[in-house]
């Protein structure tokens, strides 16, 4: 599903070089639940832009689904995001003049899907996260629990094969940030693959599979039994 | 995306920041609002001024002696001698031609006039019968000159409406004798007429027969000659038979010019229609100014939103759909602020045509066309650098804001 081979990202800023991630070399196979923690500034969101393909790495190759994807054009990544790909973020980043609903389906407006298709679509993903009586509520009406199942319900929308969340639990409560990494993990036993940054112990030691970062490796990569 | 989604969602992004739609409406409207009206003013001076020479007959030939070197620009005003007298045999020799319908000699000069005790010098003009229609001037009393020999001196006269005012007064003038000059005329008619007619004020002028005037002046020379031609059409043709005729009548020498109300209609029109593109030039700068307003306001717009764009862009927009979006909100605030100039214009234009009913105002299609084209294309051009600054965002940078 993913390999990542040799990847380097070397950010400059001024004259200095910061090796955001350095020699990065990671196999993730289909439907597998990670889990990536490190202390601050290891280079966890890079590597995750770098999986979502919002980020090009300065070295390396990245296969995703067996094909090189290092030198697509900016067009093809961004069909690449939008078809295989679901990202979700610490701050839910949803439109705020969009009512739920609508944020939810902006990625099939986007693939040009029609509005009779999308709203089976739509109608189906806010049963799965439940969210269906606030569909037409906008994010403000929303609590932060909704919001960020709102955002999940955005990301996997198109069915995407991979799902990497970036501390999605980072701005909420214990209970709210329960409810959405419940989500996630059924969307996981569904069988995508979910991949997700987080600085919550108890929540890393919950993934099947373990990453650890530390200025820009990967120090540890263990598969509990 | 389809054409209806990019709609919605501009209509929304529109919707959801009312003053700066507000903003950018007003401005492109005042622009299209003021472009409409000032054209449609400048047209309708036009069409007011080519519509005064068209009541004259655009089928006008105006023969004067002395030959104009440069063509078509104020040949009366000629300085040195008139080589021949134009005369009245040669104003007759001019109705032979089935291509000329009417001729009417002219001679003018001024005299004394009076009635009892009242007098004062007063604008006579010799002519013809054939004058009242040549010049399409109307009766309010009694008749024109009839259609009488040229020759014959009759001593008759028509005054126009302020000359009857100031020597009769209350009195009834027709069939008065009055003086001019040194002889007597017997006031035959009034004419109904008012205004100018070419630099001659029709009210206020005393017309006699053309033999009369002969006398009164002591000279046989005319003034201009008067020619219709048959039609509009004709008057090429006219006007070359007016040339050839009296070239043979003066030893094959060509010493007169024929101005006709083409020549100077066609420069009237050309005269107003550059003011009115003049003045559309000037207004089309406010659409400019509309275009710089949409600009800024689009580039903070784009600040504001940074990250619904870096969104839309992780979520797996092209830089392309970016662009279309983005687009398509200039287009629509420029398209829809010059719909709203349109009306303000057409109302504005109306108006004024209500304050003026004479003049003939309304603002022509091709600057209603052209203000609509401008608009959106200022907006477009405008829109299209914070377009492309929009789909340019690193979406990872837009989405690190919160
Ligand atoms: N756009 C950038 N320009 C320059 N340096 C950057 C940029 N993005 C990240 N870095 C640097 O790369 C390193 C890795 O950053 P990254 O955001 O991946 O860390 P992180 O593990 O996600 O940290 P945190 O847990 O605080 O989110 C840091 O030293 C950071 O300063
Ligand atoms: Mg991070």
């Amino acid at each position: 599903m993913i390999r990542l081979e040799e990847i380097d990202r070397v950010f400059e800023v001024g004259d200095q070089r910061v090796h955001a991630l350095n020699d990065i070399n990671l196999h993730v196979e289909p439907g597998e639940y990670l889990s990536i923690m490190g202390p601050s500034g290891s280079g966890k969101s890079t590597l995750l832009n770098v999986l979502g393909l919002l980020d090009r790495p300065t070295s390396g190759h990245y296969f995703l689904s067996g094909s090189d994807v290092t030198s697509l054009s900016e067009d093809a990544l961004a069909r690449t995001r939008r078809s295989d790909i679901g990202f979700v973020f610490q701050f839910f980043h949803l439109v705020p003049r969009l009512t739920a609903a609508e944020n939810i389906e902006l990625p099939l407006m986007l693939d040009g899907i029609a509005p009779a298709e999308r709203k089976p679509r739509v109608d189906e993903v806010l049963d799965a996260l439940d969210i269906r009586d606030r569909a037409h509520h906008r994010p403000d009406q929303l609590s932060g629990g909704q919001r960020q199942r709102v955002a999940i319900a955005r990301a996997t929308i198109m069915k995407p094969a991979i799902l990497l969340a970036d501390e999605p639990t980072g701005n909420l409560d214990q209970a709210s940030g329960k409810e959405v990494i419940d989500t996630l993990e059924r969307l996981n036993a569904s069988g995508i693959t979910l991949l997700i940054v987080t600085h919550d112990q108890q929540l890393g030691d919950r993934a099947r599979r373990y990453v650890k970062m530390v200025d820009g490796c990967i120090v540890t990569d263990q598969t509990r039994g | 995306m389809i054409t209806r989604d990019i709609l919605r969602f501009t209509f929304g992004a529109l919707g959801g920041n009312r003053v700066r739609t507000a903003l950018i409406l007003t401005a492109m409207a005042i622009g299209v609002a003021s472009v409409v009206i000032l054209t449609s003013l400048g047209d309708g001076a036009r069409r007011f001024v080519v519509g005064e020479f068209a009541s004259l007959g655009t089928d006008l030939l105006i023969i004067i002696p002395g030959r104009s070197e440069t063509a078509g620009a104020a040949p009366a005003l000629i300085v040195g001698a008139t080589p021949r007298d134009l005369t009245i045999d040669d104003a007759s020799a001019l109705t032979r031609s089935s291509l000329i319908r009417r001729v009417a000699p002219i001679t003018i000069g001024a005299a004394r006039a009076s009635w009892h005790e009242r007098e004062r010098e007063i604008a006579v003009l010799g002519s013809t019968a054939e004058l009242l229609k040549v010049r399409h001037w109307t009766m309010s009393q009694g008749r024109f000159l009839p259609p009488d020999d040229a020759d014959r001196a009759a001593p008759i006269c028509v005054i126009g409406a302020k000359v009857r005012q100031e020597l009769f007064g209350a009195n009834p003038a027709l069939g008065e004798w009055m003086r001019l000059g040194d002889r007597r005329c017997q006031v035959i008619g009034v004419l109904a007429t008012e205004g100018r007619s070419i630099g001659m004020d029709v009210e206020d002028q005393v017309i006699i027969p053309v033999a009369s005037a002969q006398i009164l002046f002591n000279s046989p020379a005319l003034f201009r000659i008067m020619a219709q031609a048959s039609s509009r059409e004709a008057v090429p043709k006219a006007r070359q038979f007016v040339l050839d005729t009296i070239r043979d009548r003066h030893q094959g020498e060509e010493d007169i010019t024929v101005v006709t109300q083409d020549a100077v209609l066609a420069t009237f029109d050309k005269i107003l229609q550059a003011l009115t593109l003049t003045v559309a030039g000037i207004a089309a700068i406010s659409l400019a100014v509309a275009g710089i307003l949409i600009m800024n306001v689009m580039l903070i717009a784009i600040a504001q939103r940074t990250a619904e764009i870096g969104l839309l862009k992780a979520v797996g927009a092209t830089g392309q759909q970016i662009i279309i979006l983005f687009m398509t909100e200039a287009a629509m605030l420029s398209l829809s602020g010059a719909l709203v100039g349109l009306v303000i214009g057409e109302a504005g234009s109306r108006t004024i045509g209500y304050l003026y009913p004479s003049l003939p105002v309304g603002a022509p299609l091709w600057s209603v066309v052209t203000a609509l084209i401008v608009a959106l294309l200022t907006g477009l051009l405008f829109g299209a650098m914070p377009a492309r600054r929009a789909a340019r965002l690193d979406p990872i940078q837009a989405l690190s804001r919160r």
